[in-house]
């Protein structure tokens, strides 16, 4: 009789020692195979007695168990160190460049616009807008500034060429105009994006592009303003104040703006008032939230009353405050551009380096900025 | 306007120091621009006296001085001339700068003698033009003296001064503002009259235009002209203003003291013995006392006599019948004229002078006699003379009508507490009249018409400082956001296209006239009268031009690879309804060479971006029509998107190489511009729930459909009728291959289009698959003429 212990470790040699799967797979059938040494070993039993069946079938049968579990886990082991093999034989350089892609951006006024709609809105203002291309009447006359008033002459305006009337469109030299378009009722057919008349209670703001005939390192002769206009019954200065000092604090991102409310003149506010908010400018850049020096970044008032009458609304009814501020220069204040004429010049090196992400939309939630 | 600490005190009695006379003026709304305050520029600069001065032994015209100064004796040299013992001057340390040249003085050698500072001339200090040697002091003044100090210079304010308010144009204006503010007590000097010796013989005639409704005037004979006394013409030079005779040094004082404009006559070269206010007449010029001759017709002010126009009243005087030296007999003028022709003759003419400033923005109508009295006060003061008659002719305006002020507005308008006697106090201090419950403006406040005029009276006198806080009503929030539904899809774009590696750029609405030719548009009433430069004369009719520009300048930076896209308004007319909003975009390809070798098409990128974009603004599905696009477009590489028949959503391709050329840019330049306002909107649903997600159990299948198609046919016309086919059971039909070659006849292409298949309640038999691949195919066939490729 052979001896099965030393069958089984001479089995479990070759096992072990097969170098690859076709190997391995010479050994089982070598021992587990029609005529492998396992296979003819259990053969032999029919030939031994009964006793002697009952005390070599089991061991037998556990010693086949387990060359075959022994040769699956070499197999195992075997295919592993193949695929490993076949990895390490497909390397890929990968400090090779990703396919190029564009980097994309929001430019910063737009992005500046769209913080201020997310300050507005969560103050319940809703966004109006207005023709660029507007009527005298409009831009000046319904706003207390009378044909020919000196007052106009701050304005420089862009004009177009008289119609058959003589009378002139103007470029708006301030998004005021819409306040008017807000206020003022009437049955003019327009699209559907150009404010119409509405009933007060009324809180808007007014972003859009604006315009005078100047041009310098801060003025350019197109630029972009947010007006806001409230009219309501018992809205004052205070209240004025408030929606002021809120919007600078959240715009700027910080408690630590201080502001000054500073008496001035507007035709079509009355009082009016100009914003100044304490800035260094020691460093030859202007720094908001530091510093002893003022900075005027806003104009604003209570609605004038003859504006409200020229809207058809009276004045001993209806009561409020409009504010009006340059967008690009809010941009420059925050975030330190040193040119307002680069800001309309799509230099891509500019808009790389001034532009924000896609995925900065200013939301509540994560801020601003 | 400007004005010295010293000028202000004599109308106001105070203490305060320029600083706080400058912070008092910024929070009663008179915006201070500008001080000038020599003691701080000349600070380090003192008077100092010439002990000892002898000949430099190494050059002929220097001396070496020993000089007592606030550091002690000093070894200084000087080229001066008139440098020489005993001499008083002004002295600078070693360090200082010298404001004339912005040089910082060294200690070095001057020809081998060590200057220790040195002495300084008037042109140095930049206190004259020029100068010839350094500065001679009064003996009197103590070394050490500042500079300032010793020469009398003194910090000068100059601030805004708004439209609304003419009455500040005068020094007595800004002192009872100040006084109101608490800053002193108004003190500015009486007018009294002088009485008049004789008939006035000059007459005063004015027409009745309108033009000038008041003339006041007298004649004073027997003047001596000839240089102001020194506190005049150190007065004028303060502020910037150039002495010219007594007779014209007093008008401009009293035009800067009071804002009172007046004109002074040489009477002797009046000719008729009258003299007119009236409108100018067809051909009639004048020549200015500026030198130049000017056209006055019927829209100008004139004065006249029987020579003709002699004056543009209000504005400037003339040539032929100014003061000189000569003059021994004066006419004076104390007029008032109409503000908006002095403003439009300014304009007209071109001449901004300090009468004009305050004649175009209102005199007081109730300072002409006062004005002339004043002026026969100094003129007599000054030059002597006899004085006739003070003559007034017309009636200027008569001050703003009283009204109602109930007290309680204050606090309803500003929110500030203030009580009646508080208010009534500081209307009183600017010259209110109070009688009741009745207020009556000042005649010098033509400007205040209402009562929010007098709340902001009190309220920037008490102080904006002390206004609240107040929160604002808290207003329902709008449960659907405050945006609409085109302001929602202006955002969603901007992001999307920056996400997609575009980068936004915001460019001008105008641009050159020629070029808004090319894009449709340069319509006459678009172009604008007066553009800031000749190639931004006109209104955009295209965002594309813009953005090619961008690209050409780029390119010629060396930046030439840019996709760039803005969103903002074009112009088709000059009415509101002509404006609408595009989203255009281009992109300038020259994309990195890449190692990998492979390739993108940019102009089906492009599509892709442009499709991508589209959905995520929610556009509705658009057809494709190509071979129809506007002519700035290259033909063969263009297409629109529409939305039925005639309503054109977008463009997109290749911009024509000719306009590329006519713009210096080289291509390709692809892009597309999309009408956002055609889009239609989707109702806004109130229920948010979507349709159940009901996904099928069974596997989806896909075949393979290879059609033979003429060769110019748009092979993309295929997927929808075979979407249509069967809307059930289809889900997506794509287009994988096109071929044209062995195989497929001439003049046709084989398109191969994967068909996805989705059974919904049973899966498909064989049988059924092959009727639905016949209609696929029958759907095909009929929709574009194809055939399946057999």
């Amino acid at each position: 009789m052979t001896d099965i212990a030393e069958l089984e470790s001479n089995n479990l040699t070759r096992i072990d020692g097969a170098a690859d799967l076709a190997a391995l797979d010479e050994a089982r059938v070598a021992i587990l195979g029609k005529s492998g040494n396992v296979t003819l070993l259990a053969r032999t039993l029919g030939s031994v007695s009964l006793e002697e069946r009952k005390v070599l079938g089991p061991q037998i049968n556990q010693m086949r168990d387990r060359l075959a579990a022994r040769i699956e886990a070499r197999k195992a082991e075997l295919e592993a160190a193949e695929l490993e093999a076949q990895l390490a034989a497909s390397r890929v350089d990968l400090s090779l460049p990703a396919p190029p892609r564009r980097r994309g951006g929001v430019h910063p006024t737009m992005q500046v616009m769209d913080e201020l709609v997310a300050v507005f809105a969560d103050m319940g203002f809703g966004v109006a807008e207005g023709p660029d291309i507007e009527t005298d009447f409009n831009n000046f006359t319904a706003l207390n500034f009378p044909p020919k008033h000196p007052a106009r002459e701050m304005h420089d305006t862009f004009f177009l060429p008289p119609d058959a009337n003589g009378d002139r469109k103007v470029l708006r030299t301030h998004t005021s105009p819409v306040q008017v378009r807000v206020m003022h009722r009437t049955n003019e057919k327009l699209p559907g994006w150009i404010a119409s008349g509405q009933e007060p209670p009324i809180r808007v703001i007014v972003p859009g592009r604006t315009f005078r005939q100047e041009s310098d390192r801060t003025h350019t002769p197109m630029f972009h303003q947010i007006e806001g206009l409230v009219i309501d019954k018992g809205i004052h200065m205070g209240h004025l104040k408030w929606t002021l000092e809120t919007f600078i604090a959240r715009f700027f991102e910080t408690d630590r703006v201080t502001t000054r409310f500073r008496p001035h003149h507007f035709p079509f506010t009355e009082p009016s008032a100009e914003i100044d908010v304490k800035c260094d400018r020691s460093g030859g850049e202007v720094r908001i939230g530091e510093g002893e020096d003022w900075l005027e970044i806003l104009g604003c008032g209570m609605v004038h009353p003859n504006v409200l009458r020229n809207c058809g609304l009276d004045p001993d009814v209806w009561q409020g405050f409009a504010f009006g501020c340059g967008v690009d220069r809010l941009g420059v204040l925050k975030y330190g551009m040193p040119d307002l004429r680069d800001m309309f010049a799509a230099d891509v090196r500019w808009l790389a380096h001034y532009g924000f992400s896609a995925f900065a939309a200013p939301n509540p939630a994560s801020g601003l900025s | 306007m400007k004005f010295t600490l010293s000028w202000l005190r004599e109308h106001l009695d105070t203490s305060a120091s320029v600083a706080e006379v400058v912070e008092a003026m910024t929070m009663a709304g008179l915006e201070v621009e500008h001080v000038d305050d020599p003691g701080a520029r000349l600070a380090a600069f003192s008077v100092a006296r010439i002990v000892e001065a002898v000949q430099h032994p190494n050059a002929d015209r220097l001396r070496v001085c020993q000089v007592d100064t606030v550091d002690g004796r000093k070894e200084i040299v000087c080229g001066a001339p008139n440098a020489r013992a005993g001499l008083t001057t002004i002295y600078a340390p070693i360090g200082a700068c010298i404001p004339a040249n912005g040089l910082v003085l060294e200690a070095r050698p001057v020809r081998g003698v060590v200057s220790n500072g040195m002495l300084c001339s008037a042109a140095e200090l930049q206190t004259a033009e020029e100068s010839d040697g350094i500065l001679e002091l009064d003996a009197g003044l103590a070394v050490g003296t500042p500079a300032a100090v010793a020469l009398g210079l003194e910090a000068v304010i100059d601030f805004e001064v708004t439209p609304n308010r003419p009455d500040w144009l005068g020094v007595d204006g800004v002192a009872r503002d100040l006084a109101a503010a608490g800053l002193g007590r108004l003190k500015t000097p009486a007018i009294t009259p002088v009485a008049g010796g004789f008939p006035c013989p000059v007459q005063i005639r004015l027409d009745d235009s309108g033009a000038c409704p008041a003339f006041a005037g007298r004649l004073i004979r027997g003047v001596r002209n000839g240089p102001s006394p020194d506190w005049l013409q150190r007065k004028l030079l303060s502020i910037g203003l150039r002495p010219i005779s007594a007779l014209v040094d007093i008008t401009n004082l009293i035009t800067f003291d009071r804002a009172r404009p007046l004109h002074v006559y040489d009477a002797a070269r009046l000719s008729g013995g009258w003299i007119e206010a009236r409108l100018g007449r067809e051909g009639e010029r004048v020549e200015a006392l500026d030198g130049k001759t000017y056209a006055a017709g019927p829209e100008t002010c004139v004065i006249a006599d029987a020579s003709g126009a002699i004056g543009l009243g209000g504005v400037m005087g003339g040539a032929s019948t100014g003061c000189s030296e000569t003059t021994t007999d004066v006419f004076i003028e104390s007029a008032w004229f109409d503000p908006i022709r002095i403003a439009q003759t300014g304009r007209t003419l071109g001449i901004a002078s300090d009468a004009q400033y305050r004649f175009a923005r209102g005199v007081d109508p109730e300072s002409l006699l006062p004005g002339l009295e004043l002026a026969t006060r100094l003129i007599l003061d000054i030059c002597g003379g006899e004085p006739s008659e003070a003559v007034l002719a017309g009636q200027a305006p008569a001050p703003p009508a009283p009204f109602a002020f109930d007290r309680g507005y204050v606090e309803a308008l500003s929110g500030l507490s203030i009580g009646r006697e508080r208010i009534d106090g500081i209307l009183s201090a600017l010259g209110f009249g109070l009688d009741g419950e009745t207020v009556a403006p000042p005649s010098w406040r033509r400007d205040v018409e209402g009562k929010a005029d007098l709340v902001e009276e009190v309220a920037r006198i008490a102080g904006y400082g002390a206004l609240p806080s107040t929160p604002l009503p808290p207003a329902r929030p709008a449960p659907g956001g405050v945006l609409t539904v085109r302001q929602s899809r202006m955002r969603t774009a901007r992001r999307a296209l920056a996400a997609f590696g575009y980068a936004e750029a915001v460019t001008s609405s105008f641009m050159k006239r020629a070029t808004a030719e090319t894009f449709g548009g340069g319509a006459p009433e678009l172009v604008l009268s007066n553009p800031i430069a000749a190639d931004l004369d006109c209104m955009r009719p295209s965002i594309l031009p813009n953005l090619i520009e961008a690209v050409g300048r780029n390119t010629r930076r060396g930046y030439p690879d840019a996709a760039l896209f803005e969103i903002g308004p074009i112009y088709r007319g000059d009415q509101p309804g002509d404006q609408s909003t595009v989203i255009a975009a281009v992109v300038s390809p020259h994309p990195a060479r890449r190692w990998d070798g492979r390739d993108v098409d940019a102009l089906f990128a492009l599509k892709g971006d442009l499709e991508a974009l589209l959905g995520e603004i929610g556009a509705p599905a658009l057809q494709m029509v190509q071979g129809d696009s506007s002519p700035w477009w290259s033909p063969g590489r263009s297409a629109r998107l529409q939305l039925g028949p005639k309503t054109v959503i977008a463009e997109f391709g290749e911009i024509h190489p000719a306009v590329l050329k006519a713009q210096d840019v080289d291509g390709p330049v692809l892009g597309f511009e999309l009408h956002l306002d055609l889009l239609p909107e989707p109702k806004r649903r109130e229920v948010k729930t979507r349709p159940a997600f009901q996904p099928s159990p069974l596997m989806p299948l896909s075949r393979d459909f290879a059609f033979l198609l003429p060769e110019d046919a748009p092979a993309g016309d295929l997927v929808r009728p075979i979407l249509a086919a069967d809307k059930a059971l289809i889900t997506e039909a794509r287009i994988f291959d096109v071929y044209q070659g062995p195989g497929v006849p001439e003049g046709f292409k084989s398109v191969a289009v994967e068909v996805r298949i989705q059974p919904r309640e049973q899966t498909l038999t064989e049988a059924d698959i092959e009727t639905l691949s016949a209609r696929i195919v029958g759907a095909a066939e009929k929709a574009c003429g194809a055939r399946l490729r057999s």
